[in-house]
C-alpha cells in the first residue's frame, strides 16, 4: 500500500531582547551559571513578573510577517507541571487566547508555490537547562535561561514530506533572522524544532495516529529523524500494527528515534488564565506602526532581485541568504550599473575570500564602492578580467583601491593594437611548427596562440583585441 | 457526586500532594460542596457577555527591555539546599 506523509512543526525561537520576558535580567548565552538570575525568575514567592514590551513587539513582527491576524486582546495563562529547570511550578504561556493566529508560509513544490498553514503564534517563557552528572546522583538546573522570552510557531498538518518540512522551516528561520528578532542559532537552541508526524493511506481523510519528534538541533537531522520516523510508522503499518501516539527522542549518533514511554507520565497541565498578568490589547495604531517598520522579507527580495536586477533566481537565492549580504549586492550593482556582473563577483570572489577568513559581511576590507569600482575599471577597458582576480586579492590584503593598485603594479591592459601586434608577430615567430600544423588544419591550435600572447604580456594584454589580430595575422599568410 | 474520592487523589498527585485516605475524603466533599455551588454560578444567563479573566478591566502594563543588575550566584543559590560549582543541586532527573 502506499501511504502519505502528514507533518505539522512546533518552532521554539528565541527572541533577542536585551532582558528577560518578565524581569530586568540580561538573556546573553554562555554566562556563569546562575548568574542571571533575580527573585522573579527564580520563582521566589511574592514576587510579581512585569512583561517586557518589546517581546509583544518583536512577537507581532514575526506575526505579520507570516500574515497571522493579530488578536485585539490576547491572554495569559499558566501551564503547571514540575520539572526542577522550571522554579515556579509552571510556565507563563498563551493557550486559549494567544496573540495570533491564521497565517502562513509559501514554500516550492515542483516549481509551484505551496502555502503552509501558521495555526497560531504565542508568546512564552523559556525553561531553564539541566545538565546531568553520568557518575553523581545529581543533576544540576542553571537558571540563566529560565524566562528568557520565546515565540512558539505552530504549523497546520500541511506537509507531506521531510523535504517540505525542512523548507517551511528554512523560511521561518530566514524570516527570523531578517527581522532581526532571533539569532537562529540552532546549536545553542536559539531556534528549536518539534515535529509531529503520522501516515495514512493514500486517499484517506482522517490523519493516522502521530508521534512526536524531539531532539533535532539542525536541519539536517529534523530532516534525518522525519526519513527515519516515515520508515518505521510505514513497517509497523505494514505488518498491520498500529502505532503508538508517543513522544520520541532523536539520537544523533545512532540515527535512529527512541521512544521516551515510562520517562514521561500523561501530561495534564491544568491551564489556567495567568492572575499576574493583565491581558495585552493591541490597537490598529499599533500594529500598523509595526506593520510599517517590517523590513523587505526574503522571499519578497528574492523576486525583486530577478525582476530588478534581471538576475537568475539562483543567484537571488544566494544573495538574498542574509539581509547584510543582500544589503552589499544591491550597493555594489547600484554604484557599478552592472547588476549580473556584480552577482558574478560578489557571488565569487567575493564570498569566497569573506568564507576563507571567516569574516562578516561588515568586517570585509573591501567596501561595496571599492568592489564597484574594481567592476567599472574592467568594464571600461583598463584591466582584463584575469588582472582583476589579482587586484581584488591586493585589495583584500591591503585594503587599496582598485585604481591605486592598478597604477602602482603597472596593471592597465594593453589594448594599444600597434603594440599588441608586435607582441603577436613575436609569438608565432617563436612557434612556427604549431603555427605550420594550424595552417594544415588544426583550428584547435588557436586557443594556444591566444594563451602565448596573454603569457608575454603577463595577463595584461586585451583579450579581444588579442582574438581579433589572431585572426588577421593566421588568415593572412 | 461531582468529584470522585479517586480524581482527588489525582489532582493530588499531580499537585504532589501526599493526603491520607481520611483527608482525601474530607477534601472530596468539600471540593463537591463547591463544584455545586458553581452549578449554582452556571444557571445566570451570560448571554453577551464577555468572559472575564482578570478582576480589574487594564491592559498593557508594560517595562521597558532594560537590564537591570542580577542579584548574584551566591545570592541566588542562598535559599537551594544542595549546591554545586554554582549551580543548583538537584535529585537526578533521568536515569
Amino acid at each position: 500500500m502506499t501511504y502519505e506523509t502528514v507533518i505539522g512543526l512546533e518552532v521554539h525561537a528565541q527572541l533577542l531582547t536585551k532582558t528577560k520576558i518578565f524581569c530586568g535580567c540580561s538573556t546573553r548565552f554562555g554566562e556563569t551559571p546562575n548568574s542571571n538570575t533575580c527573585p522573579i525568575c527564580l520563582g521566589m514567592p511574592g514576587t510579581l513578573p512585569v512583561l517586557n514590551k518589546k517581546v509583544v513587539e518583536y512577537a507581532m513582527r514575526m506575526a505579520l510577517a507570516t500574515h497571522c491576524t493579530v488578536q485585539a486582546t490576547s491572554t495569559w495563562a499558566r501551564k503547571n507541571y514540575f520539572y526542577p529547570d522550571l522554579p515556579k511550578g509552571y510556565q507563563i504561556t498563551q493557550f486559549d487566547r494567544p496573540l495570533a493566529e491564521a497565517g502562513y508560509v509559501d514554500i516550492e513544490k515542483n516549481g509551484a508555490k505551496k502555502r503552509i498553514g501558521i495555526t497560531r503564534i504565542h508568546m512564552e517563557e523559556d525553561a531553564g537547562k539541566s545538565i546531568h552528572d553520568e557518575l553523581s546522583g545529581s543533576s544540576y538546573v542553571d537558571l540563566n535561561r529560565a524566562a528568557v522570552p520565546l515565540i512558539e510557531i505552530v504549523s497546520e498538518p500541511d506537509m507531506r514530506s521531510p523535504d517540505e518540512a525542512a523548507q517551511y522551516l528554512r523560511r521561518l528561520h530566514e524570516i527570523l533572522v531578517y527581522l532581526e528578532i532571533c539569532d537562529g542559532n540552532m546549536e545553542e537552541g536559539s531556534f528549536r524544532c518539534d515535529a509531529n508526524i503520522s501516515l495514512r493511506p493514500e486517499g484517506q481523510e482522517s490523519f493516522g495516529i502521530r508521534a512526536e519528534l524531539k531532539n533535532m538541533n539542525s536541519f539536517h537531522n529534523v530532516q534525518r529523524a522525519l526519513e527515519y520516523e516515515i520508515q518505521r510508522q510505514r513497517a509497523i503499518l505494514e505488518r498491520g500494527d498500529r502505532v503508538v501516539q508517543e513522544t520520541r527522542l532523536w539520537n544523533t549518533s545512532q540515527e535512529v528515534t527512541h521512544s521516551m514511554r515510562g520517562k514521561e507520565e500523561a501530561h495534564d497541565y491544568r491551564y489556567f488564565p495567568e492572575p499576574d498578568l493583565l491581558p495585552i490589547v493591541i490597537s490598529d495604531a499599533w500594529k500598523e506602526e509595526i506593520a510599517n517598520a517590517l523590513p523587505e522579507l526574503p522571499m519578497e527580495k528574492r523576486e525583486r532581485f530577478v525582476s530588478e536586477y534581471g538576475i537568475p533566481p539562483y543567484d537571488a537565492g544566494v544573495l538574498t541568504a542574509s539581509r547584510a549580504l543582500a544589503d552589499y549586492y544591491e550597493e555594489v550593482a547600484r554604484l557599478c550599473g552592472r547588476p549580473k556582473i556584480a552577482s558574478n563577483w560578489v557571488m565569487g570572489d567575493f564570498l569566497a575570500y569573506l568564507n576563507e577568513a571567516k569574516l562578516e559581511i561588515g568586517e570585509s576590507p573591501v567596501p561595496p564602492a571599492a568592489l564597484a569600482e574594481l567592476i567599472g575599471i574592467i568594464e571600461d577597458g583598463t584591466i582584463s578580467g584575469k588582472i582583476a582576480k589579482e587586484v581584488f586579492e591586493e585589495m583584500w590584503q591591503s585594503g587599496k583601491q582598485p585604481k591605486e593598485i592598478v597604477e602602482d603594479k603597472g596593471l592597465v591592459q594593453i589594448t594599444d593594437t600597434g603594440e599588441l601586434e608586435k607582441i603577436v608577430e613575436e609569438v608565432l615567430a617563436a612557434h612556427q611548427n604549431q603555427l605550420e600544423q594550424y595552417r594544415t588544419g588544426k583550428d584547435q591550435l588557436f586557443g594556444f596562440f591566444v594563451g602565448q600572447t596573454m603569457k608575454a604580456t603577463g595577463g595584461k594584454a586585451n583579450p579581444k583585441v588579442v582574438n581579433e589580430l589572431l585572426k588577421k595575422k593566421l588568415s593572412t599568410p | 457526586m461531582k468529584i470522585t474520592t479517586q480524581e482527588v487523589g489525582y489532582v493530588a498527585h499531580l499537585a504532589r500532594l501526599e493526603l491520607s485516605e481520611d483527608e482525601k475524603g474530607t477534601l472530596t466533599s468539600q471540593l463537591n460542596n463547591i463544584l455545586m455551588y458553581m452549578d449554582i454560578l452556571n444557571g445566570v444567563d451570560t448571554e453577551g457577555t464577555e468572559p472575564m479573566t482578570h478582576a480589574i478591566s487594564l491592559g498593557n502594563v508594560f517595562r521597558e527591555d532594560a537590564e537591570k543588575k542580577s542579584i548574584g550566584v551566591e545570592m541566588a543559590l542562598a535559599n537551594a539546599p544542595e549546591g554545586e560549582m554554582g549551580f543548583f543541586g538537584v535529585p537526578k532527573i533521568i536515569e
